[in-house]
């Protein structure tokens, strides 16, 4: 069986936005739900990956490392006023260690459509699919 | 939601019958075609409230509510901490003290009407609004510190408002038994560049006509007449609560087995208010108020700023300020009896009857002022609350329209500079730095705000008093 393609996609929950991550790894789902999250506020080809930012976190289970991870983001984003269009994402026993590039606002390029409060629990999964895995969440905006 | 699946006990209040680990019934008040257009989640997640230890009375519903995060949006909720009572992370959302003031101006329509650019443009340059733009103020630890204890009392003694201002405000402007010790480094760092700002999605600052006044004797008393000029501001604890909820939730869902309780979501995320966890949470979150009356005060202050500019005739008074996303210890009467519980409000507002004895002086004959925000392109509501909101609801009422649908489905709809183009035809002038933003909040992805209020009034939950019309709107 050939690899799953990567790919993201948002899905709705009522005023709030779902991510849908999906990847040939569990590190390429958790990549691409990031992507989806940047696409909650911008479009993605808009942001300039100019600037990284070093991410590590740890949970006990995928799920939660999940929440962590966007949680993480969330946070970067809303303290350096920045907007993130490129991951590299490890993930190793727990342990989630990437990179997040990106560059700061600029309202009149990004057009930034709102900004997210925080990752839940709802609706939340990771888990394996035919050839890859597959990662979601709800945010809340 | 099928009607015929809830027991009916009259024309706007709906049971759901004790089933299973329920605790309590469920009661949801809404009017049936309401009803018809709740999503059934509602059901599943008010059922899923009244399975909660210590929970009172019922697990209840406002005829705004919608499917939430373990809670409903318009989910009320009381836990007595005698009998293992909870406090949720969960039931407060992330955008804790999320509320809306009302300010009158002394103007009316007519004195509005030919500046109104001018104004909006003034508006638009005072209040920092949307994704990357920064509050003027920065605190150091000391003065953040300071301002999560303080809260708006915090805000008019450093300049922000006036003394009057905190009469009219929840709390008197400030949240006793807040702990700032208890929030967060990250929490902190969140607020570094957000004091005084609106935020994004929902929140708004809006210019408005009073259209229409349905009880003239409590318009009176809260010193509103038609075509009287209202300034309405809709927003939250900025990233300071919004970092408090995400790290509480997780702690409690984490948590929750340590106690002992079986969560049937794990957004019930919850700790007993007798625990270590319940009372460092309640701490903090009583913080994060404080934190949105502090921003909702200096917003206040910039707006006055704003008119000041423009029409220097203007006096901005504070009518009221209501927050919907909390959780407060308040003394309400439980099977017979007497008794201080910990209510959550999570997209609900707080609506107390006339003669309660937290009422200012000058509102204690009336009632409170419930503020009940709109769209941008409908109509925002004055109401007051009753003297059965406490018996039907432990004193709460709705606080919005709620979403028809998704921001997703909104923006493949609608183009923002089309929503733009149409409201100000209609005499409505819109300001934001994102044409998108404006399209995921287009007035027509949002549920018929006028049903909703009438479902409250005629279940007496609170009373109408004036329906107000945009004239400005700035969004974030």
């Amino acid at each position: 069986m050939s690899a799953c393609a990567a790919s993201w996609e948002h899905f709705s929950h009522d005023a709030d936005i779902g991510l849908i991550g999906i990847g040939p790894t569990k590190a390429e789902a958790f990549r691409q739900t990031a992507i989806a999250l940047t696409a909650v506020v911008t479009e993605v080809e808009k942001v300039r990956p100019l600037t990284p930012v070093p991410i590590v976190c740890r949970a006990a289970t995928d799920d939660l490392l999940l929440v962590e991870w966007l949680n993480a983001l969330i946070f970067e984003m809303s303290v350096r006023s920045m907007l993130f269009g490129d991951f590299a994402v490890q993930i190793s026993g727990g342990e989630l260690r990437a990179t997040a590039s990106g560059e700061r606002v600029d309202r009149e390029r990004h057009e930034p459509a709102v900004e997210i409060k925080g990752a839940t629990l709802t609706a939340l999964r990771v888990e394996p699919v035919p050839a890859g895995w597959r990662a979601q969440c709800v945010v809340d905006v | 939601m099928n009607p015929d699946s809830l027991v009916r006990k009259s024309e706007f209040e709906w049971w759901i019958p004790p089933v299973g680990r329920m605790r309590v019934p469920g009661v949801i008040y809404a009017s049936e075609p309401l009803i018809v257009d709740m999503d059934e989640k509602v059901r599943e997640q008010v059922s899923n409230v009244a399975t909660l230890p210590g929970i009172q009375r019922a697990s209840y519903a406002m005829p705004d509510a919608h499917w939430g995060y373990g809670f409903p949006i318009g989910g009320v909720a009381a836990f007595d901490p005698e009998e293992g009572g909870v406090v949720s992370a969960g039931g407060v959302g992330f955008d804790i003290s999320c509320g809306v003031r009302a300010l009158r101006t002394g103007l009316t329509a007519g004195d509005v009407e030919s500046v109104k650019l001018r104004l909006a443009t003034s508006l638009e340059s005072t209040v920092p609004a949307g994704v990357g733009s920064r509050g003027q103020i920065t605190l150091d630890e000391a003065g953040l510190d300071a301002m999560l204890a303080g809260g708006a009392r915090w805000a008019v003694q450093h300049g922000y408002g006036q003394d009057a201002d905190l009469e009219m405000t929840e709390e008197r402007g400030c949240m006793a038994d807040a702990h700032p010790e208890w929030v967060s480094a990250r929490a902190r760092r969140r607020q570094q560049h957000e004091m005084g700002t609106l935020g994004s999605g929902n929140h708004y600052l809006e210019v408005q006509r009073v259209a229409e006044v349905y009880d003239t004797r409590v318009a009176g008393a809260f010193g509103v007449d038609r075509d009287d000029v209202i300034v309405s501001i809709h927003c939250g604890s900025r990233g300071l609560g919004h970092q408090i909820g995400t790290e509480f939730l997780t702690e409690m869902a984490v948590a929750a087995p340590s106690f002992g309780i079986v969560l049937s979501d794990r957004e019930l995320a919850c700790a007993p208010v007798e625990s270590e966890l319940g009372r460092r949470y309640l701490g903090a979150m009583r913080a994060g108020i404080n934190c949105a009356l502090a921003n909702r005060q200096i917003i206040t202050h910039l707006v006055r700023h704003a008119f000041a500019d423009v029409l220097p005739a203007a006096q901005l008074s504070l009518l009221y300020d209501v927050s919907h996303n909390t959780c407060k210890l308040e003394p309400h009467v439980a099977n017979g009896a007497a008794k201080p519980l910990f209510v959550h409000r999570k997209g609900a507002t707080r609506a107390l009857g006339p003669g309660h004895p937290d009422l200012p002086d000058s509102l204690r004959d009336i009632g409170q002022p419930v503020l009940i925000g709109g769209t941008m392109g409908t109509a925002s509501y004055i109401l007051v609350g009753t003297d059965t909101g406490e018996r039907l609801s432990f004193s709460s009422s709705c606080h919005g329209a709620g979403r028809a649908m998704s921001r997703h489905e909104a923006v493949r709809r609608w183009k923002g500079r089309q929503i733009i183009d149409e409201l100000a035809a209609r005499g409505i002038v819109v300001r934001s730095p994102s044409s998108r933003g404006v399209a995921e909040e287009a007035p027509g992805a949002y549920k018929d705000v006028s049903a909703v209020i009438n479902a409250a009034d005629r279940a007496g939950l609170s009373r109408k008093v004036a329906r107000l019309e945009p004239m400005v709107c700035v969004k974030g």
